[in-house]
């Protein structure tokens, strides 16, 4: 799966990864491979991703949006710490 | 002709000028490029979120969406933001947005004005000293903001703008502001920010994928929208900043380039004042032999 993560001041991270946890405003949710198509506004929290080397990655994000279409996810985040 | 002695001080003059405005001009060309980059790195997430905003509000009947920021009313309190530098010697960078506001204030909302419901808010203070002499109703400037440009502190007052639209304080805000084209060209813009258009009226229809909606449709717009509009106002305070930097850049290679075509009139003066001296010279010299010969 492909991901972008992007905030207004930069492109934080893009990149096949294998599986997305993000936290969404009606709770946490798991993005993996074939995942239907999603719009969800996310809360303040953790975005972890597993990528291609089974390494985790793991952002902290201020609330945003996420999009998942066929295999390519983006991720807009209002901030990134 | 002018004495020698003169011709010389201006030349060095000239050239001590010359060096400051080239020095600008270096300074400005790299605050540009740096003042690019941000404008360059907010494109994507702008796309991005504009594209979402089409996908969200193409499956929503409008009647179904209650945006507090798309009330339309007829403009009878309106509040106009000026976008200037707070830094001058950038041509007429400023002077065109003055020119720009002082029109659609006497063509558009002339009435507005009389009854006292015209509000402007200054960002930069070029444009803040020339208003404040006149009798207009100004908010707290906004001039710092230049000096730590981030999306944060360019929200902040987005956001105090959008909740006095939502309160009714104002029926509509107009932007008034230079667009960065390139380094030479501003483009002069002036657009509406509130009220907003929920649906991007005379787009194409495509078939909108059969999404799932989390929490629902309704919440995701009413989240997506303020999100687009601080991204505008954003856009629009950071592309002022970009063109002033383009402006000052070009302003002062003008200069640098003045500077240097009078340096070569100047010592081309200078120099057939000095070939005039020696001639005379010569011919004291020349005339004083003959006489001592006579």
């Amino acid at each position: 799966m492909k991901i972008e993560i992007i905030t207004p001041d930069k492109r934080i991270f893009e990149g096949e990864i294998k599986s997305v946890r993000v936290p969404g405003k009606k709770g946490s949710f798991q993005v993996l491979k074939d995942h239907a198509p999603i719009i969800s506004t996310l809360e303040n929290g953790p975005v972890r991703m597993i990528d291609q080397g089974d390494k985790e990655i793991i952002y902290e994000i201020s609330g945003g949006v996420i999009e998942v279409k066929a295999n390519k996810i983006i991720l807009l985040a209002d901030s990134v710490s | 002709m002018a004495n020698l002695k003169a011709i010389r001080i201006r030349i060095t003059s000239f050239k001590s000028t010359r060096q400051i405005t080239s020095a600008m001009k270096m300074v400005s060309a790299a605050k540009l490029r740096k003042a690019q980059d941000k404008i360059v790195r907010l494109r994507p997430y702008a796309i991005k979120l504009h594209e979402l905003l089409i996908d969200v509000s193409l499956s929503l009947a409008d009647s179904e969406v209650e945006n507090i920021y798309g009330r339309v009313a007829s403009p009878e309190k309106v509040l106009i933001v000026v976008v200037t530098s707070n830094r001058g010697l950038c041509g007429a960078f400023n002077t065109n947005v003055i020119n720009e506001t002082r029109r659609v204030i006497s063509e558009e909302y002339a009435d507005q004005l009389r009854k006292g419901n015209l509000s402007l808010l200054t960002i930069g203070k070029k444009g803040f000293d020339y208003f404040r002499k006149q009798k207009i109703k100004m908010l707290p400037e906004q001039n710092n903001l230049f000096n730590d440009l981030t999306f944060e502190n360019v929200t902040i007052i987005a956001e105090q703008i959008m909740s006095s639209f939502a309160l009714s304080e104002y029926d509509r805000v107009v932007l008034i502001y230079n667009q960065f084209k390139n380094a030479a060209v501003q483009n002069l813009t002036n657009e509406v920010f509130l009220p907003v258009e929920t649906v991007p009226s005379g787009k194409i229809i495509t078939t909108p994928t059969d999404y799932i909606y989390e929490p629902d449709k309704e919440e995701i717009i009413q989240e997506l929208i303020p999100k687009s509009l601080k991204i505008q106002f954003y856009k629009a305070v950071l592309d002022s900043f970009v063109a002033e930097h383009g402006a000052r850049m070009t302003a002062m290679h003008k200069a640098t380039d003045n500077a240097t075509a009078l340096i070569r009139d100047m010592t081309l003066q200078y120099n057939k004042a000095r070939q005039a001296t020696i001639t005379n010279q010569i011919l004291e010299v020349v005339s004083g032999a003959e006489a001592l010969k006579g």
